[in-house]
């Protein structure tokens, strides 16, 4: 458990992001979890290893309180139409077009 | 308007399981011109909002497990700090070339990871 917590507080400091991507696989997988229990708990984990990264990102001005409000803002308001959209579309293809933008993105960074 | 649209549509992806950051942080570099380690630090601040609201939902339904995440969180934490250190202490270039490697990684695994059903009849 603890090196799932290292990986993941790593991941999740590094890159800004991706924390759960590996911490729910990792509780499923390794820990046999239940894959709700897992995303539930996920957040928990999350929620103080982030506090953490933003008080370092914080501490070398990398930090925009004007940006992160309006982000945040739509964020929150999107997570509400997500929650409920999401019975009502084709998530499957959905996550394919984002899985294609990301590898894009991905490419685009590198070179 | 151009930050809350990008935030707006992070966080409907952010909904069906798949990190809205790895889309986040990518749009507001590509969009919005937003240097590497600032798009990074606003993905983690955005998150908690979105992440207390969800979490005492899930807490009401008894699916958080603290007392496991508890002993992951220790960990954790220090991974948190020594990440966070690496990424401030890297040039906009290395970092964003790395992320690229990171995220080009993660959009593979998504395009070809099998589904899973059962989360959609569980109702998040």
């Amino acid at each position: 458990m603890g090196i799932i917590g290292l990986v993941a507080g790593l991941c999740n400091g590094l890159f800004g992001s991706g924390g759960g991507i590996i911490v729910v696989p990792a509780m499923t997988y390794l820990l046999g979890v239940k894959e709700h229990d897992a995303h539930a708990t996920a957040i928990s984990v999350i929620l103080p290893l982030s506090l953490v990264s933003v008080f370092v990102y914080f501490k070398s001005n990398y930090f925009d309180w004007s940006m992160v409000w309006k982000v945040g803002l739509g964020g929150v308001i999107g997570a509400g139409i997500g929650a409920w959209l999401l019975p009502r579309i084709p998530v499957k293809m959905l996550c394919k077009i984002f899985a294609g933008f990301m590898i894009i993105a991905g490419l685009r960074m590198i070179f | 308007m151009l930050l809350f649209f990008i935030g707006l549509i992070s966080g409907i992806v952010s909904g069906m399981g798949m990190g809205g950051g790895t889309i986040l942080i990518p749009a507001l570099i590509f969009f919005a011109n937003t240097p590497q380690h600032l798009a990074q630090s606003i993905n983690l601040s955005v998150f908690f909002p979105t992440a207390i609201i969800a979490l005492c939902i899930h807490t009401k339904n008894k699916h958080v497990r603290y007392k496991l995440a508890f002993k992951i969180i220790i960990a954790g934490i220090i991974g948190a700090f020594v990440g966070s250190r690496i990424a401030v202490s890297m040039s906009t270039l290395a970092l964003r070339k790395l992320f690229g490697v990171f995220i080009l990684a993660m959009g593979i695994y998504e395009m070809f990871r099998k589904p899973k059903n059962n989360r959609l009849k569980n109702g998040q």
